[in-house]
């Protein structure tokens, strides 16, 4: 178990045990007060994040590759490689060993995935009550691609498109609280975007503008493209791929999928004309075999979010308010 | 409060509902609709089973309305 | 999902709002949802949309959490505080307000509550939690509070002393009369709840058509079940022949689900109670019945609840009547908003004054 008050002797083993033989590499290895990175280019990317999901293990996934893909894909959406991570570790007093060493574990895997190094750290370890198990930030450099298209303004016309099924991480959260008596064979998507975003760079596509729609979901993510600007934004509800097992989950519980996290989708504005060509990108690789062409930039009403519903309706999609909850009203 | 939706019963233990949809599956309290039987399609709302739906009932409401319509229609043509 | 897909289908809907559009003339018609799950439902399907002009639909008093008052939330924050005790509640609730704080926000300072799915679950935790007692937070109309009278029961066959319930149900039947009441309302015509409905059948409403000549329909929460309501209400108000019809054919019947009215017969009795933004409305909530005052929180556990704040100025009243448009109140936009509500028209998330806010201009 986890203890403090050694202070400097244990910390310094648990780095050297568990953090440094995990995550080996020469800017790492050195363990000094700051990693010295060599980088290409001179326009780089920089992002940090932190992590409090509960709880820490979940189906598909953890707090630590969550730690690491949500950075990472942070930088990917940027038009930025990713290259380094830093890791700031927060443990709560009492935390098992084995399940540091798993987390860590999981995030040196993720980490190989994503082909990023983690170069720098830190560990804390707070009193019982004072964490819960383990809090964790991430901060990320990635260097800008040189991609002319996302120096463009998303302008009417402009196509959108998504790399697959959405609501998969926010029910699969739900499901692993425990709150609720039910089966759910839901997992977190959890993953890397930056090789559709690679390929589509590689391929020329005129991408102009990036999400990952982790928290608020594709609604919010949209409503933050669209505020104040003088165009909007319309989506066919049609084209929103949804997993059977989610559509039923939420409609059972009152939530929509539009408002859910994902934590391994990509949602590109891309010039008018190169939609198809981004979906078949995108549906190359197993993570974007269900990639749509869900939407258009429009003119009217600027500013704002609508979708056209599956009976031809139409309705606002707001930015999100607070947390969806399940609801019986 | 009305969110409610239609499951289809699995199976029943002694007045509780394996109900399930795509592979979604929750245990509903069966108290509210007596004579259940695996195969029936009922109503979920806060757990518990509160009704049956009737499923001619349903292929009548949506026949009828199509022979409506299209009757409307035909009278215009 | 089957027997929701089917009736959300696309050309099933255009041809209903074609006939419609057909059948409704030029005359202004106003329809009143009373449910907040059709509230919900014509907002996410974008209903009004399909609509011609000349139909306007009306929110009702329809959401039982929001009109949940001041003082029960208050109760319900105070319970929260108190040593020894587990506030469990529906989702929908956390966010309503009472006199200063929600319960969300009473949570972040340290209050007790957990949200549950269903009654059985807040049951559950009390078999499992000996020593706590386990306080449910009973609100809804109709459709819930048969859910809550089968948890009583078993509460009681299995001997589980430390389940509480604090009761705050409402009827829809008798709120539907004082609407009608008021001689200033004009509603041509009910959308009446599906699934209260389902539970109490569809003859409550007769006196609505027979005393009052105003026509309801039972319509489904589905779009086709939506827009043939519509239809079949527009009908009867052309042809001036009201009556109270069932579109809900394939779960709702005249006479409802009898089980389901025997437990609450058993368990609970009607009272005068207070609806947020619309006053004390008579016979329209339940109290628990004598032998059940074992389990009634407000008697058994002993609170300081903080003195009522009511915030004058709420005209709540009159926009779920259909008097007033929003921003016709004092409050609207000012201190009343989505993110600080003081009426249910604001703190239900489609309620007339929150989907006002969202939305003005865009839907129509």
């Amino acid at each position: 178990m986890l203890g403090h008050g050694d202070g400097g002797r244990l910390t310094r083993k648990l780095i050297e045990d568990i953090f440094a033989k995990a995550f080996n590499n020469p800017e790492l290895a050195p363990l000094a007060d700051a990693a010295i990175l060599d980088l290409d280019k001179n326009k780089i990317a920089f992002t940090t994040d932190s992590y409090v999901v509960k709880p820490i293990f979940f189906p598909g996934s953890d707090i630590g590759r969550l730690a690491v893909f949500g950075t990472v894909n942070d930088l990917a959406v940027m038009g930025a490689k990713p290259r380094f991570l830093s890791a700031g570790f927060i443990l709560e007093e009492g935390l098992p060993l084995e399940t540091l060493e798993r987390i860590v574990a999981s995030m040196k895997e993720a980490a190989q995935i994503a082909g990023v190094k983690l170069v720098t750290g830190d560990t804390k370890v707070v009193e019982r009550g004072s964490a819960d198990n383990i809090f964790i930030n991430t901060a990320g450099i990635g260097e800008i691609l040189d991609w002319p298209s996302m120096a463009a303004s998303p302008e009417p016309g402009d196509e959108i498109v998504l790399s697959g099924c959405i609501g998969d991480h926010g029910v699969a959260i739900l499901a692993a609280r425990g709150e609720l008596n039910f089966s759910l064979p839901v997992e977190s998507d959890c993953g890397p975007v930056w090789p559709l975003v690679n390929a589509l760079h590689r391929e020329s596509v005129a991408v102009k503008w990036m999400r990952d729609p982790t928290r608020g979901g594709v609604a919010s993510a949209l409503n933050e493209l669209a505020d104040g600007k003088d165009f909007g934004v319309r989506l066919f509800e049609d084209k929103i791929p949804v997993r059977k097992a989610v559509s039923s989950a939420c409609e059972i519980l009152g939530l929509d999928p539009l408002y859910l996290a994902n934590e391994g989708k990509l949602i590109a504005v891309v010039k008018k004309g190169g939609a198809e060509k981004a979906k078949k990108i995108m549906a190359s690789f197993p993570t974007g075999k269900d990639a749509e062409v869900i939407g258009e930039l429009v003119a009217n009403p600027a500013g704002k979010v609508i979708i056209r519903t599956q009976i031809g309706g139409a309705r606002v999609l707001s930015m999100m308010a607070g947390a969806p909850l399940p609801r019986i009203c | 409060m009305c969110l409610a939706v239609p499951l289809k019963v699995e199976k029943i233990d002694d007045n509780v509902a394996t109900v399930m949809s795509d592979g979604v599956r929750i245990r509903v309290d069966a108290s509210l609709v007596p004579d259940l039987k695996p195969g029936d399609y009922v109503l979920v709302h806060a757990g518990f089973a509160i009704e049956v739906l009737k499923p001619e009932e349903a292929e009548e409401t949506l026949r009828l309305l199509d022979e409506m319509l299209g009757s409307a229609e035909d009278d215009r043509a | 999902m089957k027997y929701l897909e089917e009736f959300r289908d696309l050309k099933l809907s255009q041809r209903l709002s074609g006939k419609i559009k057909e059948v409704a003339g030029r005359e202004k018609i106003r329809l009143m949802e009373v449910c907040g799950t059709h509230t919900m439902a014509i907002h996410k399907f974008g209903i009004k949309s399909l609509l011609p002009e000349n139909i306007r639909l009306i929110s009702g008093p329809g959401c039982p959490v929001c009109v949940t008052p001041n003082e029960y939330m208050d109760r319900a924050i105070s319970l929260s505080f108190a040593p020894g005790v587990l506030v469990t509640s529906f989702g929908d609730m956390l966010r309503v307000p009472g006199s200063t704080r929600s319960l969300e926000q009473a949570r972040a300072q340290g209050g007790k509550v957990r949200m549950v799915y269903s009654p059985m679950d807040a049951l559950q935790l009390a078999r499992d939690n000996p020593g706590i007692k386990v306080v449910f937070l009973a609100v809804g109309f109709e459709t819930t509070s048969p859910t809550i009278a089968a948890t009583l029961a078993q509460a009681e066959r299995h001997g589980f002393k430390n389940f509480f319930v604090l009761i705050g149900h409402k009827l829809v039947p008798p709120a539907m009369k004082a609407l009608v009441a008021n001689k200033k309302v004009a509603v041509d015509g009910f959308i009446c709840p599906a699934h209260v409905s389902t539970i109490i059948g569809t003859r409550p409403y007769k006196f609505l058509a027979d005393d009052y000549r105003i026509p309801c329909v039972v319509a489904g929460f589905e779009p086709i079940d939506i827009l043939q309501g519509i239809l079949m209400l527009v009908e009867m108000i052309k042809n001036k022949k009201p009556e109270v019809k069932n579109q809900y054919l394939r779960v709702a019947t005249e006479s409802g689900n009898e089980k389901a009215q025997e437990i609450l017969a058993r368990t609970f009795e009607p009272e005068d109670s207070n609806w947020r933004g619309l006053g004390t409305i008579p016979q329209s909530g339940y109290r628990l019945k004598p032998g059940f005052s074992g389990r009634d929180a407000q008697k058994m556990i002993a609170v300081e609840v903080e003195p009522t704040r009511e915030h004058r100025g709420c005209k709540c009243g009159e926009v779920l009547q259909g008097l007033i448009e929003p921003c016709q109140c004092p409050l609207y936009a000012n201190s009343c908003t989505p993110e600080k509500p003081i009426g249910p028209c604001m703190v239900s998330s489609e309620g007339t004054c929150a989907a006002y806010y969202k939305y003005v201009g865009v839907e129509t």
